[in-house]
């Protein structure tokens, strides 16, 4: 096998989305890029696909019998999308429970390309103090612009980094919204390129929507922003939902292709701490203390 | 009441939904599912448009395609004081729609680069880019030219018209399609007068006139 042109060991043994299964064509070939190599797959349509590294033989478009394929990459399929991995994964990828409830509408509200690092877009996922001059009038509105204390710990077992207790006013939080509300939030980030926010759901304020952002690094400037979402709403149609959080995540990409340098500084010095917060500042040292280089730019040492 | 079949990424749904803020006009929109479900091309989308294109219109039993087409038809008929799309007028209507068809060439180009970079379109887009900058080029001496002249405006005009809204959207996406503007001032002061008007409104990836712009 050809060395990987990714050398973060870390990374390459990471589960990485490719695709939206719903939205992959039956049994022909796709092709995509993760860290800068070439990949195929192909779904045969009933819930079965493969991946495996672009070949000459079998070109994007071409028909395909996955039975026959040899030679084949990681590969699992969760939460709507084929995951895959370049190096050795672990077994699990981090769980999302709510996933599981059956009166959820579970949607991949887009794929979108984006150019910018990995990190640099979940830091922008986690940052609420944008909300009220980048998304004005739906996730925010002056002059509701503080960003009140907040938690955030490193869950230890879990190995992921988690905010709570995070708050929130918002004129129109989702597509099943009637009004402004006060709204909390839950951030989880249970893999590199991967966050996870819930909050509150509208129409049962016992349960919590659940929206997640799985970043596929096509290299280490730009992405695939695969955005799902797992949410309480009967009234709306699939569009609909899924033209809301366009409309947030069109909002953000200017925002974030702007972002200077584009890889993610990891020295606590390089940043001042107004950009980089609470969260922001525990997923860099977490970052680094995972060792991730891909995406980022390393702390001297 | 107008009807806009409408996708909210989409600059040229906007520029429908930009004149009629500024025209002060109620309208209903059915979203389409441009991407990634392709509701554009879907039977009975092609049978309201056999291009399968966004946007299109529905007023009084007339369903009109094409963004040029329509802010036309909607200056003409609901701007009563007559200035975005002058009837009168022969030599400024010529140049309006010069200028209607720059735009739609700047949707070939700037428009098509932004779709391969963020929705993945198989297309050229080195040609695409290079394609966008000879126009934004030609659209910047233009303005500069006027800026000399007196004219803040895209056409011999003391306001703007509909050729500026036509023109306005996928300048101002251009980014995302790796088209930068700092190489066009006159195109960038043009904008934020654009910005200025009253009425304006945005769309994802455009902001506000003004220092809410964070640098
Ligand atoms: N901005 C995110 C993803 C887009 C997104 O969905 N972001 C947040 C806001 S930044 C969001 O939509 N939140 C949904 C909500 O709060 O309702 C990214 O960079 O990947
Ligand atoms: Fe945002």
């Amino acid at each position: 096998m050809s060395p990987t042109k990714c050398q973060d060991q870390v990374v390459l043994d990471l589960w990485h989305p490719l695709a939206a299964l719903e939205e992959v064509p039956a049994r022909t070939v796709q092709d995509t890029v993760l860290l800068e190599e070439r990949i195929s797959y192909v779904s045969d349509g009933e819930g079965k696909a493969a991946v495996w590294r672009s070949r000459p033989d079998l070109p994007a478009g071409s028909p395909v019998d996955i039975d026959t394929l040899g030679g084949c990459l990681p590969i699992k399929l969760a939460y709507g999308y084929i995951w895959t991995s370049l190096g050795t994964p672990p077994a699990e990828l981090f769980p999302i429970p709510e996933y599981a409830e059956a009166d959820r509408r579970k949607l991949n509200a887009a794929t979108v390309g984006v150019n910018v690092s990995a990190p640099r877009a979940i830091e922008n996922f986690l940052d609420m103090g944008h909300f009220p001059y980048v998304h004005t009038d739906i996730l925010g509105a002056e002059p509701h612009t503080e960003v009140k204390e907040y938690d955030v710990e490193l869950s230890v077992e879990r190995d992921e980094i988690v905010a709570t207790r995070c708050r929130f006013f918002q004129p129109m939080a989702s597509t099943a919204s009637t009004g402004g509300a006060d709204v909390e939030y839950i951030y989880r980030v249970p893999h590199p390129y991967c966050s996870v926010l819930y909050k509150s759901s509208p129409v049962d304020e016992s349960r919590l929507d659940v929206i997640a952002v799985f970043l596929q690094p096509v290299d280490q400037e730009h992405v695939r922003a695969h955005m799902m979402l797992c949410v309480l709403d009967e009234e709306n149609e699939d569009k609909v939902i899924k033209r809301f959080q366009q409309t947030i995540f069109g909002q953000d990409k200017p925002i974030l292709e702007n972002q200077f340098p584009k890889r993610l500084p990891l020295d606590p010095r390089a940043e001042t701490p107004i950009r980089a917060d609470k969260s922001a500042i525990a997923y860099r040292r977490w970052l680094s203390q995972k060792g991730v280089t891909y995406g980022v730019i390393p702390a001297a040492t | 009441m107008i009807t806009l079949y409408d996708y909210e990424l989409s600059g040229n749904c906007y520029k429908l939904r930009l004149l009629m803020s500024m025209l002060g006009i109620e309208y209903k929109t059915v979203p389409i599912d441009f991407y990634p479900g392709r509701e554009h091309k879907s039977d009975w989308f092609l049978k309201l448009n056999p291009l399968g294109q966004l946007p299109v219109i529905e007023d009084d039993g007339l369903v009109l395609r094409d963004a040029q087409a329509i802010l036309v038809y909607i200056a003409s008929k609901y701007d009563p004081s007559g200035t975005w799309y002058p009837r009168s007028d022969p030599a400024l209507l010529g140049e309006i729609s010069q200028w209607l068809a720059f735009a739609d060439g700047i949707t070939g180009t700037a428009s098509a680069a932004r779709l391969h970079d963020g929705l993945f379109y198989e297309l050229d887009v080195e040609a695409a880019r290079a394609g966008a900058h000879r126009l934004f080029r030609i659209l910047d001496e233009h303005l500069w030219f006027g800026e000399q002249e007196g004219r803040d405006w895209i056409c011999s005009a003391p306001h703007a018209t509909v050729a500026d809204i036509a023109c306005f959207p996928y300048i101002m996406l251009s980014e995302e399609g790796g088209i930068p503007r700092q190489d066009y001032p006159a195109i960038r002061r043009w904008c934020d007068r654009l910005k200025r008007i009253k009425g304006f409104t945005v769309m994802s990836g455009i902001f506000p006139a003004g220092p809410a712009r964070a640098a």
